[in-house]
């Protein structure tokens, strides 16, 4: 789960993280507000939507007055943000964040994330901050500092001192460096992030060391026991079709081509799209409706499917295992009859039962396609679309 | 180069520890299950025991004492453990207990602990793992079907019908596919000496190399079929590993080539990211160390039918 640039930074704040002041504001007028309450000069509006590249696509806005500030905010609200990574729909502004300007000397980079080679907390620092942290890697991995904390020994001084010194801090920038890392450390593990990154962390003229930038996802696993992180979830920001999978339990992520699958097991059905494409076609989707699926959870998953209009055929892979294929066979009848399916289903059924099951959707009357084998149906089901 | 040492080291210790199994488990391991008195623990231990597995205790805090699914059920690892010498524990608890579970299995000195509960946080395996580090104990899991050798031992929500003992190893990151590679080696006669699957998760027990060690000292395991997925760089590892130390032929599939990045696909671990992680990546790194890779998930049997020459 992402949060927000404004919530990320009252999390900082909240730990004692520094971060420039600023104010959410959801209108033009609470913007100027916003301004006013901060005072100075020199403000930066900031859209806040769940993608990065916000700079270059305008939703980053310098002001040096009030009424610009107002400006800025009035035009950014309401308006879809398209950025590099928002998809090309964009994501609805629905808040801007108002913030105090900074006077910066230098821009570096920091990130954590777990390690999946370690099973560590990782910090990973950069003195190129403020640019693309995976082009720095790729070209010039030398600028590039690693340090994995042990879980029971915490962050150690030695790491301190190494991330300190790959970032050419000293005295007390290098004080300040340490207690923020130390800081967000504690602030990962209590909110069971799975990634914070500041980019960029910044020293200002003045020779402080602030977050500039704030960006945390919260483990969507850990949800259960982070209850007022759960609550700063944003919808608007989600994936309309994502989100209603998520209700019924079902794993679902939007692609762009146009035949749909649906599979249990998420491996397989990663495996379905991969054979589909093999075969010619373009996966609309992957979806695993999981390992118990049942016809209320099948029928679901079909109105999921049909809910995209640009789903031309959809391919059913089940691989039944505890789940016997009669049962998987009645749901897709029901759910074939009852959502009334107009495109072509080729289905697949493998595992218990399964003669049982393919003979039921054969005597359903049903227009259902069946298939002997994964390449048959990866076949059949491109060829229904052709 | 240290993270290979550690990793045959870890192997090597495997192996003495289990020295009495042909890979990990058979007829003769004794079984305790964690959270047997549960919905999903008493479905498949019920599953498990009519798969001739041997089945000898179950624990669930509070419970102890009871009988369940015909077992003795303890209150605590400890109490089971002593009562009934099991040496293997497969987990069933919820994700928000699974933590506890592990370690306690591992103080009560487990060889081989299996947990299938799904949606751990992955801080709480970071926890787990630095409480095994310099243990016996070995992990299978967490988020994955669990291990079986057909015909003696099913540990795990494999559905055991569809296996045939045989001679093909098998190590994957995702259950459903396991099955596709068990399902086709059982119909074209060639069998499964051990199916390990280790599950879908970031962070995680034993991985793709401690697995190949396992299958490369077992001598009825003639090849191996892996089965990887996107996310990390496991399978990079298992390829040098399998240039360097393994000596038997391995068919191997990633699957996730069409996932698009950042997103994750189902399994917590299945998300490509930075750039790493590729299924094509994987690929590239497998067809590299000699592996024969597949394209289809589909040729998984056949291609292991011809490499050993059947």
């Amino acid at each position: 789960m992402n949060l927000h640039e404004y919530q990320s930074k009252e999390l900082f704040a909240e730990y004692g993280i520094p971060v420039p002041k600023g104010y959410p504001a959801r209108s033009a007028q609470e913007a100027e507000d916003a301004a006013r309450k901060l005072g100075g000069d020199l403000w930066v509006v900031k859209a806040q939507v769940h993608a990065g590249g916000r700079g270059k696509a305008g939703g980053v806005k310098l002001s040096r007055s009030i009424e610009e500030v107002g400006q800025y905010a009035g035009e950014m609200l309401g308006r879809q943000l398209v950025t590099q990574q928002s998809g090309p729909e964009g994501l609805p502004v629905n808040v801007v964040y108002v913030e105090e300007g900074s006077d910066i000397a230098r821009e570096l980079y920091l990130s954590m994330l777990v390690d999946r080679e370690l099973s560590q907390v990782s910090f990973i620092a950069s003195a190129a901050g403020g640019m693309d942290i995976e082009q720095v890697a790729a070209d010039t991995p030398e600028q590039i500092f690693t340090v994995a904390i042990d879980p029971d020994a915490g962050v150690q001084d030695s790491q301190l001192a190494e991330l300190s010194a790959g970032l050419g801090l000293k005295d007390n920038q290098s004080e300040q460096f340490a207690n923020l890392i130390v800081r967000l450390y504690k602030l990962f593990v209590e909110c069971d992030a799975s990634l914070i990154e500041v980019n960029p962390l910044i020293v200002t003229k003045s020779g402080d060391v602030i977050a500039l930038d704030a960006k945390i996802n919260i483990e969507e696993n850990a949800l259960f026991r982070q209850e007022r992180l759960a609550r700063l979830r944003d919808i608007s920001q989600e994936d309309k079709h994502e989100r209603e999978a998520a209700e019924h339990d079902l794993n679902y992520v939007s692609l762009d081509g146009d035949i749909a699958c649906m599979v249990n097991g998420a491996g397989l059905a990663m495996a379905t799209m991969d054979l589909i494409k093999l075969h010619g076609g373009e996966p609309a989707n992957f979806l695993d409706v999981g390992g118990g699926a049942t016809s209320e959870r099948v029928a679901e998953a079909f109105k999921l499917i049909l809910s995209n209009d640009k789903v031309a055929a959809i391919l059913v892979n089940i691989f039944g295992g505890i789940v016997r294929c009669d049962l998987i066979a009645e749901g897709i009848i029901i759910a074939v009859r009852d959502v009334g399916v107009s495109v072509p289903v080729v289905v697949r059924l493998e595992g218990t039962n399964v003669i049982r099951g393919r003979q039921m959707l054969a005597s359903s009357g049903l227009d259902i396609i069946g298939a002997d084998d994964l390449t048959d149906a990866a076949q059949k089901v491109v060829a229904a679309t052709a | 180069m240290i993270l290979q040492m550690r990793r045959r080291k870890l192997s090597l210790q495997l192996r003495e520890n289990v020295n009495r199994m042909s890979v990990l488990v058979d007829k003769e391991t004794r079984v305790i299950c964690q959270g047997i008195t549960g919905n999903q623990g008493s479905f498949h231990t019920e599953q498990c025991i009519e798969y001739g597995t041997r089945v000898v205790a179950g624990v669930t805090p509070g419970r102890g004492g009871q009988e369940h699914l015909g077992v003795p059920v303890f209150n605590t690892m400890k109490e089971a453990v002593a009562d009934t010498g099991a040496e293997v524990s497969m987990i069933y608890v919820p994700a928000p207990f699974a933590k506890s579970a592990i370690i306690e299995a591992a103080e009560a000195g487990l060889k081989l602990i299996v947990c299938i509960t799904e949606g751990i946080p992955v801080l709480d395996m970071v926890l787990v793992k630095a409480a095994l580090k310099g243990s016996e104990s070995c992990l299978i899991g967490p988020n994955c079907p669990g291990i079986i050798t057909p015909e003696e031992c099913k540990i795990g929500i494999m559905p055991g019908f569809i296996h045939k003992k045989g001679k093909v190893g098998v190590v994957s990151r995702s259950g459903t596919l396991t099955y596709e590679a068990v399902y086709q080696t059982s119909q074209n006669g060639l069998g499964q000496s051990t199916c390990i699957g280790i599950g879908g998760d970031p962070v995680r027990g034993m991985d793709f190399i401690d697995c190949l060690a396992l299958f490369q000292a077992d001598p009825e395991t003639e090849g191996v079929i892996m089965v990887g997925e996107i996310g990390g760089t496991d399978e990079e590892a298992a390829a040098e590993y399998i240039k360097s130390e393994f000596s038997k032929p391995v068919v191997a599939y990633i699957a996730g080539v069409t996932a698009p990045p950042g997103k994750r696909m189902g399994h917590a671990g299945a998300i490509i990211a930075g750039g790493k992680g590729s299924a094509e990546d994987k690929f590239k790194a497998l067809d590299a160390a000699g592996a024969t890779t597949v394209r289809s998930p589909a040729e998984l049997g056949s291609t292991m039918m011809e490499l050993l020459g059947n």
